[in-house]
């Protein structure tokens, strides 16, 4: 079957990618990175990959907080929407920079995670889950109606953009790059945190959380720690998308947006580094590459969602990188699973 | 204007306990969310819909009386949708059956929620559908408050289908099935249980409820949309968990609780934050019970 030579290649690939070193690894691919947007045939497609790193930046903080620590968050665009709206009304009503709205903004987001964190720890799997929904959608809500902070519906407009030494950032050319600084920085802080010691307890934690606990690892401490370091990098990436698109709109916040950034861990696979990247460039520019078919793109996209599910459930990451380790404790389950 | 809330927002609760009663059934059994619900609704609304376009087209709609009208468009759209349910459990969540992360059956959901989403848009066009205002427009007045004949009809067609539901599952030899597969469906499928078929009809309920749910919105509200399945569903699953997911009389009541909740909120103090209360109250309700209101707490296996 084509299919399975298909998937043998690209095994072959992956495995040949796998054994390079990670730092060759990330050394290559933003080598990649930084040549694209001179080899993008328009300014269009720079604009696009802007778009894939900022969504990049939301997966990896979601992927601390889902991928890590195992904890499902309905509502992690709220971070990225208080970040936004850090940056439009603090920078339209007091004039302050990019740069020191940047620090101010994640302190918010990191405030606002430890308030609903500290809530909503209480309460385990689905009814944690519905939780973080709730305070998604408020926020949104309270986007459409604070009219005096927010401008309600309508949004607030012109924010002004960002400059560095007298460098205004203008087009998406000059905002690619730091968009790619934005990641790299991401990935970099991702990378350390989850060899850190709480890394470690988050693992440990989302594998086992009673056994966790009874090697002494504090669960409430440390969910809420791996919630503010996902709301910070959601926050700051929050900041960056304000000062991008100059507009910010309730609309922009809503539920589907934080099921879309889910959906880019899960595809990508959860708990890895790559897999969040990897997700997040998939599903943006898989409604690019369904352009041509106009109306229908959605509905294939929609129909390749469920497909990419069965086919690769446990995430591309997953797919091409068979976990041997957990392979008995998976077969294990399957058994009374299987076929009934 | 108490009473007047009040009874806007049993009609309300009504809707969103049906529809939440798709929602506790299915996790009840698989312990998945099953995000395209709302969209279930939302087709559910269209199959009434087209159902008296057909009417329309063949002249029938002049010759039927209304009452049997909106019986066969009722009884038309639940059994479409059934199937629809069924379609949807087969193509999306059967393959992931084995598959031990929860989140990866939840995306497959979402990738569905959009498909159909998609599909409603293509076929009957993404603007508001104008459905046949043909209940009459007839009230009572009582105590200052208008109780209008689609609000008893909505009500007490809840009331008949939720009895009916009871009664199925306490009392059938069908209902015990589901129940013990909601137990632990492993145990069942070797009491002789057919798993499989148990899990298709229960999806093949719910989503018959969430038509007729689709029926009444549209009658009530007298449009259908697109995407009108995704604040409903969001709202019903609410109610789902407010009440106690799994818990079939908890999502009835959760479906009340929610309707009132929200009316009153939006009668009092302001409609623009009327979303906003039921988010509120299921926070804080959860806060004081964290598993719902008829929930139970289940400890932890080690």
């Amino acid at each position: 079957m084509m299919n399975i030579r298909f998937r043998r290649r690209i095994k072959n690939v992956a495995r040949f990618w796998n054994n390079l070193d990670m730092r060759l690894k990330w050394g290559i691919l933003f080598v990649i990175a930084i040549v694209y947007p001179f080899l993008a045939s328009s300014q269009y497609y720079v604009h696009i990959m802007n778009l894939a790193f900022i969504y990049v930046v939301l997966s990896l903080g979601l992927n601390i907080v889902c991928g890590l620590a195992g904890l499902l968050d309905l509502g992690f665009i709220a971070f990225y929407a208080v970040g936004a709206y850090t940056y439009a009304i603090l920078s339209i009503k007091l004039g302050l920079s990019f740069w020191e709205i940047l620090p101010i903004a994640c302190l918010t987001t990191a405030l606002f995670g430890l308030l609903v964190g500290s809530a909503a720890f209480r309460l385990r799997g689905d009814y944690f889950a519905i939780v973080t929904m709730g305070y998604g959608e408020i926020i949104r809500i309270l986007a459409n109606n604070l009219t005096f902070l927010t401008n309600g519906p309508i949004g607030i407009a012109g924010i002004p953009r960002p400059t560095l030494f007298g460098f205004k950032f203008e087009d998406p050319f000059q905002y690619y790059f730091l968009a790619l600084s934005f990641v790299a920085i991401s990935i970099f802080l991702t990378y350390r945190f989850q060899a850190s010691r709480i890394g470690r307890a988050l693992e440990a934690i989302r594998e086992d959380e009673i056994a966790a606990v009874s090697m002494g690892v504090n669960l409430k401490n440390f969910k809420l720690i791996s919630f503010i370091i996902g709301a910070m990098l959601g926050g700051s990436i929050g900041v960056f998308f304000a000062s991008y698109a100059t507009f910010v709109s309730p609309e922009s916040f809503s539920f589907m947006e934080s099921v879309m950034v889910l959906a880019m861990v899960v595809i990508g696979g959860m708990g890895t580094i790559e897999g969040p990247v990897i997700g997040a460039l998939i599903l943006v520019f898989l409604p690019e590459a369904l352009r041509s078919l106009s109306d229908y793109r959605m509905l294939i996209f929609g129909a390749l969602m469920v497909f990419m599910m069965i086919v690769m459930p446990k995430g591309f990451m997953g797919w091409i990188k068979p976990r041997r380790i957990l392979k008995v404790a998976e077969e294990e389950n399957s058994f009374v699973t299987r076929d009934f | 204007m108490f009473l007047q809330q009040l009874v806007n927002g049993v009609t309300l609760g009504s809707v969103y306990a049906l529809i939440a009663l798709g929602y506790t059934m299915v996790y009840g059994i698989l312990e998945l969310i099953n995000f395209a619900h709302g969209e279930i609704f939302m087709m559910g609304s269209f199959f009434g819909l087209l159902f008296w376009w057909i009417l329309e087209m063949t002249g029938l709609s002049k010759v039927i009386p209304i009452p049997l009208a909106i019986f066969l468009m009722f009884i038309f759209s639940m059994i479409a949708t059934a199937f629809l349910g069924a379609l949807l459990e087969f193509i999306a969540y059967r393959p992931l059956r084995s598959v031990t992360n929860r989140l990866i059956p939840l995306i497959s959901a979402l990738g569905a929620s959009i498909f159909l989403q998609n599909f409603a848009m293509l076929t009957f066009g993404s603007t508001n559908r104008v459905y046949p205002a043909i209940f009459p427009d007839v009230g009572w007045n009582l105590f200052h408050a208008r109780i209008s004949l689609i609000q008893i009809f909505i009500f007490i067609t809840c009331i008949l289908i939720m009895a009916g539901l009871t009664v199925l599952v306490n009392k059938t030899k069908l209902g015990r099935s589901m129940r013990a597969v909601a137990q632990d469906y492993v145990t069942a499928s070797l009491m002789g249980i057919r798993v499989n078929r148990i899990i298709t009809i229960t999806f093949m309920i719910g989503s018959s409820l969430a038509a007729a749910a689709g029926v009444m919105y549209g009658m009530y509200y007298g449009v259908a949309k697109f995407d009108m399945g995704y604040l409903a569903g969001l709202k019903a699953f609410t109610a789902a968990v407010l009440g106690g997911i799994g818990n079939i009389p908890g999502a009835m009541l959760g479906g009340f609780c929610l309707g009132i909740i929200e009316s009153f909120g939006a009668g009092y103090i302001s409609s623009e934050y009327k979303d906003m209360f039921a988010f509120l109250m299921l926070l804080f309700i959860l806060l004081l019970r964290p598993s719902g209101l008829l929930g139970q707490q289940v400890p932890d296996k080690v």
